[in-house]
């Protein structure tokens, strides 16, 4: 036996420890296995019930994965350019399918702009300034939740809950109430995303305020300035960049969150997208597609060009 | 003693002489403050013009919004107070009453009396008329049924005596009530007393001014009563409307259906121990708990259905878009692969991915897959496989070379490198970020179900289309808040030991 061999060769001590060690290693492996297997054994429930509670089950439905894009093709490939720029179609025959120019914008009697170039710019627009909206919010509440700023914990814990609360609380909810009490329109979705993001950049903002240098605040101190003064000139310089780099990493995820809430009736491009594949306008859609994809795109790179400027390879990726 | 603390005039330029650069570059920062201040006040003006802000808010109903939010925690109660034009009364509620099918609520004291009635074909169809309807009356069009049935079964000349309601007294709290006898109105609020005289057809008379809480918009017409927070009544010619609004939600556990409807708690408790069996099929607690899960009002089962599928769609969209990025983070990290093509192909894929936007990905897997979890499933799993991809790939690239040299030094095959050179350093950081975008998704479940793609979303987007569900929008918003920071506090904790105590 190994253990016969290995006490004739080790102390007696030297053994005990050899055993221990063993005994280590297997109660190590023996929990690697075991949360492996009920990781394992989660995912299997999980998928076998995310499969039973869907309206098409996996396997009958893998087959047909594709019959969308199918269905997608536009007639063609130009149709979708028309669609995008409000060009006439060639075959329009009165129904909305073809029918671009319906929803044009016009700026003066011939200068027009795109329906969907103006429904994007509204959504770009939405998030812009619920971005803005929310850091005017968050600004000041985050050095109210820092820790090396606000000495009292009851205000600070009151203000981390509440941006905990604002945060966690579903958007749906907040621009479903709004679209209740407001006509239809951008402004219940330019409510839920700035609440939603008063929270997030509240948290990404105090966290930064909490690891900022305190040299030049106990120097305003010692010089006998105030609160708002010590902040002000204190923090506000150094945690600044950081703070402009989060705002931009706000904004992009703000792109794609205001589209999704204009989806579900907050105006913009999403609403439109959601009803053109509703209604199989497939010129329509694809050329919605492609723009979100290119806006998205743009405004990510754009951002992390800026962000890179900012505040150099400091890694933000975590922060959403 | 200033001229000790202030120097002179020309100590200051002497001081500005000699650093010049000082004062310079506060003047420019100052300058530029002023300028992003301006800006961002320009952009705010402008916005408020492009979104119409200012219209839009001032043509909002924000009377509703009030009711809308009481909605949330409350619930009302809706006795209907008919009168005829002889003084009687008839006290109906309205239909799916959360006080059950047969309400006799101790807020409500009814004196009745019997009377004779002579009634004639003629006279039963005018009570039958269906009568103008005020916006919230939802019990109109079943009164007018009503009344038609009757019509029909009283079609001769007939005198019977029948028990009406000669005096109603409703009690809303200790300072308000309001009390209908004799075609006479009387609403008590806060010490005022109004006296209002109704004709039983459609003439509203006030007897003396009204008080602020009283509102008519024109001679003769309905009257409105608000009470705050303790509801408010609608008088009209021939209808008092009472709206009792009560603190909680109603009937939670039990729907007005249920045998166990109304009962005290403790009597519950002892049916369901030692009771006789109200099914003889089943036992009082299986019923019980049935009833509870059917309950019709607020579906217990369905939500909780629908938000495990929630849950299940942020756990395993996570976890495969992990699994998936794992290997594909390798090839584009360019310090692992020095193959150009390669990191740059599979980093555009990722970005690819991400672009689309978890949305669009949402709106194509529900055509794919119909409804449902698996939708929602797809969607987080195609947009996190770029959004992870991206994020392991950069750790990779910043990780210590050393350990790598080492193992290889050393003669590793090129798959032992990555395993013990390249794997510890970044395993908690690939972790930690998985479950950090678990947690996240678990948010973003929630809408792009509202979009169709399945889970609590789409469930929570129908209570609130019908305005009328306020309270089912609590619960299910409640309940999205204790899994949201349920699953928080178990990825922080888990985060934090992975990374050390520096993660959070």
């Amino acid at each position: 036996m190994a253990t016969s061999v290995l006490s004739r060769q080790l102390s007696e001590s030297g053994a005990l420890l050899e055993r221990h060690w063993q005994e280590l290693n297997a109660r190590r492996r023996l929990y690697t296995f075991l949360g492996l297997a009920l990781l394992a054994l989660t995912l299997c429930s999980s998928l076998w019930f995310a499969n039973g509670s869907n309206a098409g089950k996996f396997f009958d439905r893998l087959p047909h994965l594709f019959d969308f894009v199918g269905d997608l093709m536009p007639r063609d490939a130009m149709e979708i350019v028309r669609a995008m720029f409000d060009l006439p179609s060639p075959y329009d025959d009165g129904s909305f399918k073809y029918n671009y120019p319906d929803g044009r914008l016009y700026l003066t009697d011939s200068l027009y702009l795109p329906e969907y170039f103006h429904k994007m710019l509204e959504t770009v627009n939405i998030a812009i300034f619920s971005t803005v909206l929310g850091a005017l919010f968050g600004f000041p509440l985050c050095f109210l939740a820092a820790r090396n700023l606000m000495p009292n914990p009851w205000i600070r814990g009151i203000v981390r809950r509440f941006m905990e609360i604002v945060r966690a609380f579903p958007e749906v909810v907040i621009a479903g109430f709004f679209l209740a009490i407001l006509s239809l329109g951008p402004i219940p979705a330019i409510a839920a995303v700035s609440i939603h993001t008063i929270g997030a950049l509240g948290k990404l903002f105090f966290e930064v305020v909490e690891n900022a240098d305190m040299k030049p605040e106990e120097g305003l101190r010692a010089v006998g300035s105030n609160w708002i003064e010590r902040v002000w000139f204190g923090i506000v310089p150094q945690v600044l960049p950081n703070f402009t780099s989060y705002f931009l990493l706000r904004l992009e995820i703000n792109v794609r969150a205001s589209t999704i809430i204009g989806a579900v009736g907050g105006g913009g491009i999403g609403e439109l997208l959601r009803l053109s594949i509703g209604q199989g306008h497939e010129a329509k859609t694809l050329a919605i597609v492609m723009l979100l994809f290119t806006t998205i795109f743009a405004v990510d790179q754009v951002s992390a060009w800026l962000r890179r400027r900012l505040v150099g390879d400091q890694a933000f990726q975590l922060a959403q | 003693m200033t001229a000790s603390t202030k120097p002179s005039t020309l100590e200051m330029e002497a001081i500005a002489a000699r650093h010049p650069h000082l004062l310079q570059s506060s003047s420019e920062t100052r300058l530029r403050t002023a300028l992003i201040a301006f800006g961002v006040l320009f952009y705010m003006a402008f916005s408020w013009w492009f979104f119409s802000i200012g219209h839009v808010l001032a043509n909002a109903n924000w009377g509703i919004a009030g009711s809308y939010l009481a909605d949330w925690v409350t619930y009302e109660v809706r006795p209907e107070i008919e009168i005829a034009a002889d003084g009687t009364m008839n006290v109906s509620y309205q239909r799916n009453s959360p006080l059950g099918s047969n309400p006799n609520p101790d807020w409500v004291t009814l004196e009745k009396k019997t009377v004779t009635r002579t009634i004639e074909a003629p006279a039963a169809a005018e009570a039958a008329k269906p009568k103008a309807s005020s916006s919230f009356n939802f019990m109109a069009p079943n009164a007018a049924v009503g009344g038609a049935q009757a019509a029909q079964a009283q079609n001769r000349v007939e005198t019977r005596s029948e028990e009406v309601v000669a005096r109603a007294l409703v009690t809303y709290d200790r300072s308000t009530h309001i009390e209908v006898a004799d075609s006479v109105v009387k609403a008590t609020h806060g010490g005022e007393t109004l006296t209002i005289a109704v004709d039983g057809a459609d003439r509203v008379t006030p007897q003396g001014p009204l008080p602020r809480w009283a509102t008519q918009k024109r001679p003769g017409e309905k009257i409105t009563l608000s009470f705050g927070v303790t509801g408010w009544a609608e008088v009209e010619g021939d209808e008092v409307s009472i709206r009792n609004r009560f603190f909680g939600w109603a009937n939670f556990l039990f729907d007005t259906n249920s045998p166990f409807f109304g009962k005290p708690y403790g009597e519950v408790a002892s049916l369901i121990v030692s009771g006789e069996r109200i099914d003889p099929a089943r036992s009082n607690l299986s019923l019980a708990w049935n009833n509870i899960l059917y309950n019709a009002e607020w579906q217990h089962l369905d939500v909780w259905t629908k938000l495990l599928q929630t849950i299940v769609m942020a756990f395993v969209g996570t976890l495969f878009a992990s699994l998936i990025a794992f290997p594909l983070c390798f090839l584009a990290a360019r310090n692992i692969t020095p193959n150009l093509f390669a990191n740059q192909f599979v980093k555009r894929f990722f970005d690819f991915l991400r672009s689309v936007d978890m949305f669009i990905w949402a709106l194509f897997f529900t055509r794919a897959f119909g409804p449902g979890p698996l939708a929602g499933i797809s969607a987080i799993f195609v947009t996190d496989t770029g959004t992870l991809g991206k994020l392991y790939s950069e750790a990779l690239e910043n990780i210590d070379d050393k350990q790598r040299e080492g193992v290889k030094s050393v003669g590793a095959t090129p798959l032992a490198v990555q395993r013990f050179g390249v794997l510890p350093q970044v395993l908690p950081v690939f972790a930690s970020q998985a479950l950090y975008f678990w947690e996240s998704n678990t948010r973003s479940a929630t809408i792009i179900g509202a979009v169709g793609a399945g889970g609590i979303g789409l469930k929570l987007w129908e209570a609130m289309r019908t305005n009328s569900d306020w309270e089912n929008v609590a619960y299910m918003v409640l309940l999205i808040l204790m899994v949201v920071f349920f699953f928080d506090s178990i990825s922080n904790a888990c985060r934090s030991r992975l990374m050390g105590r520096k993660a959070h």
